[in-house]
């Protein structure tokens, strides 16, 4: 068993990046990654690799673009409003099929928003990456150690489906420092090969093209529905998600990344005063656990949101539940993080059948704290 | 293809298809400079050798579908982001050879930050850029590079630079960056100025294979189905017009004495 290591969620993610075979790196600063671009800065010349800082988070996703369709492992990271202005690269690697990790540490908004800890990116992640019908795989980590875990798995499920995907993290996670034990390097010989990269056809076959462009209707409908047959297989075999004292639990909080450690405390306490509550932990949220919640359904009476946004996720709960249960939510947002005392409470008053709503349900809320 | 094999001795092949191009119907207008153009890019890889290591971007444009006329391996960009993704196509694959073929709304308008800065840092592509004053897949509309008082379709009075500004010198601005190897102006009117452009592409293209920074070939072309002439008379506008705002020449070259020539003599339709 490797040694563990102190670290930083965003060096986490950047250290096992390039020990899963991440040779390149092109991004542009911002707050809250900026440790994840520094380490790469710092280790990409010494393993021979690339660090670029890009003119422009446009011209780093556009870069991404180039080194994926050269066949290499490629990521680049952001926060929130960098994130936007990949979105026009974003479209274009689903588009040609091209795998790339991109990493969201996400913080305020909208707008310039705040550098604290968000997660009202949710929808920008899983509805919105770009113009056209697209999907990426969207992974939501916890913990250190998990930002490291799914640095591989994000590149291997990209090469397997040939599909972006990102990493959405917060602020909160990216500037933590837990204890985490790194992934073994991965050689070059062990990643996948690209036969479909442009290389350059050195006389070997014939010349190949890296496009989005499909100016025949047919053709263009033709490539969607088999890249969206694609999307079907990721539905089947990539939900992840961790339930956390779900087996008996009359009330279930669903939350993810940092909000999830919140609620985790929350639990424990309702937990030793007798309630029945549990979590459910979203780890991929495209694809989403649905099947999680379909099981989950058929054992508890309520269930309840928490986010660091107006509610986003909750939309994923309420097509999963289908209106067989209440589905509540709690939330704070611009940079606030909700003490699992605020959340037991909501989750109490769920349980006991009330229906929760937003803003004014905080202002009520705080006499109630115990 | 390839030149038809031939029995007799005196027979000589002058002119055939390059084999860097590949046997498809181009989408261009009739007249349109791109054909030439694309041809010149095409015998210039043929005549390097070095097809089969070399990956070509094309972004939005009339010229984005050039990905099916080339022989080597090829890539759509999105719209000025043909130097962003040559960027991440070299740095990936240093020994590639890698050239850009964009126009002049691509490159001086939605991708000016990326010509800027790819330049700026000395990338070793080389970026083939056809001027011809219009957007020409959009219908005609106002360019970066449309001169004072051309009329297009967003223009329709008259290009007034009290209002729409002045037209980019691209050549003359990234001129001055250190990063520029060979930054040089040509046009195709005539067959003199056609010879001229291909040895100025195939400069760009060798400075690449020398490592010496980043190459751009500005190409002051027609679109005779916007400007709304024939092909010939196009030709005539180009060197009337186009050709005294945009002097033809050599704006930088990092192996002439002092790494930047004056404008070359040879201004006009040559």
């Amino acid at each position: 068993m490797a040694e563990k290591v102190l670290m930083k969620g965003n060096e986490a993610l950047a250290e096992a990046a390039i020990r899963a075979g991440c040779k390149l790196f092109f991004g542009y600063p911002i707050t809250p990654q900026t440790e994840l671009a520094a380490y790469m800065a710092k280790r990409m010349p010494k393993i021979g690799g690339v660090y670029l800082q890009a003119e422009s988070e446009v011209a780093a996703i556009n870069m991404v673009y180039g080194a994926s369709a050269a066949g290499k492992r490629v990521m680049t990271s952001s926060s929130s409003p960098g994130v936007s202005l990949k979105q026009e690269g974003i479209s274009y690697l689903i588009g040609a099929d091209l795998p790339a990790l991109i990493i969201n540490i996400q913080r305020g908004g909208p707008g310039l928003g705040g550098i604290q800890p968000s997660q009202a990116d949710y929808w920008q992640a899983t509805r919105a990456t770009g113009h056209g019908d697209g999907q990426i795989i969207v992974f939501a980590p916890s913990t250190v150690q998990e930002m490291a875990d799914l640095v591989a798995s994000a590149f291997d499920l990209g090469d397997n489906y040939r599909m972006p995907v990102m990493i959405l993290a917060d602020g909160l996670l990216g500037q933590m420092m837990e204890p985490v034990e790194l992934p073994e390097p991965l050689g070059d010989a062990a990643l996948p090969a690209r036969p479909w990269a442009l290389t350059g056809h050195h006389g070997q076959r014939s010349h190949q093209v890296v496009n989005s462009l499909f100016l025949d209707a047919q053709e263009l409908e033709d490539s969607i529905v088999r890249r969206f047959q694609r999307y079907e297989q990721v539905r089947k075999n990539e939900q992840r998600a961790e339930c956390y004292l779900t087996e008996d639990a009359e009330v279930v909080a669903v939350a993810y990344g940092a909000a999830a450690r919140v609620v985790r405390s929350a639990v424990n306490k309702l937990r030793q005063e007798g309630l029945k509550a549990g979590l459910i932990r979203p780890i991929s949220l495209w694809p989403y656990p649905v099947d999680v919640l379909e099981h989950q359904v058929g054992i508890s009476k309520a269930f309840m949101t928490v986010e660091l946004s107006m509610g986003q996720m909750v939309d994923d709960v309420r097509l999963a539940v289908a209106g067989r249960r209440p589905v509540n939510y709690f939330n704070h947002t611009g940079g606030i993080v909700p003490t699992p005392e605020e959340v037991a409470v909501a989750l109490r008053r769920v349980l006991a059948g009330e229906e929760l709503h937003i803003v004014p349900f905080h202002s009520k809320l705080k006499g109630e704290q115990q | 293809m390839s030149a038809p094999t031939t029995e007799k001795q005196s027979e000589k092949i002058l002119f055939s298809r390059p084999k860097a191009l590949a046997e498809v119907l181009t989408n261009y207008c009739p007249g349109c400079s791109h054909g030439i153009i694309q041809r010149l890019v095409a015998e210039c890889l043929d005549d390097l050798g070095i097809e089969g290591r070399t990956i070509g971007v094309c972004p939005v444009g009339c010229s984005v579908t050039a990905y099916d006329f080339y022989n080597c391996d090829m890539t759509q960009a999105a719209h000025g982001r043909a130097p962003a993704v040559a960027t991440g196509i070299k740095r990936a694959l240093p020994d590639s050879m890698v050239f850009t073929y964009q126009g002049d709304g691509d490159l001086a308008s939605i991708g000016m930050a990326e010509t800027v800065h790819a330049a700026t840092r000395g990338e070793k592509i080389t970026v083939i850029f056809v001027n011809n004053a219009i957007y020409g897949m959009t219908g005609g509309q106002m360019a970066p590079t449309s001169l004072p008082g051309q009329v297009t379709q967003t223009s329709p009075y008259g290009r007034d630079v009290a209002a729409a500004g002045y037209p980019v010198r691209v050549c003359e601005l990234l001129s001055s960056l250190d990063g520029v190897a060979l930054a040089e102006r040509v046009t195709v009117n005539n067959p003199k100025n056609v010879r001229a452009a291909k040895k100025a592409i195939r400069k760009g293209l060798e400075y690449q294979m020398e490592g010496l920074g980043y190459s751009i070939i500005e190409v002051v072309a027609t679109c005779p189905t916007n400007w709304g002439m024939e092909p010939k008379d196009a030709f005539e506008w180009l060197a009337d017009n186009m050709l005294p705002y945009y002097p033809l020449g050599v704006y930088k070259d990092i192996k002439a004495v002092g790494g930047s020539a004056a404008v070359a003599d040879e201004v006009g339709n040559g």
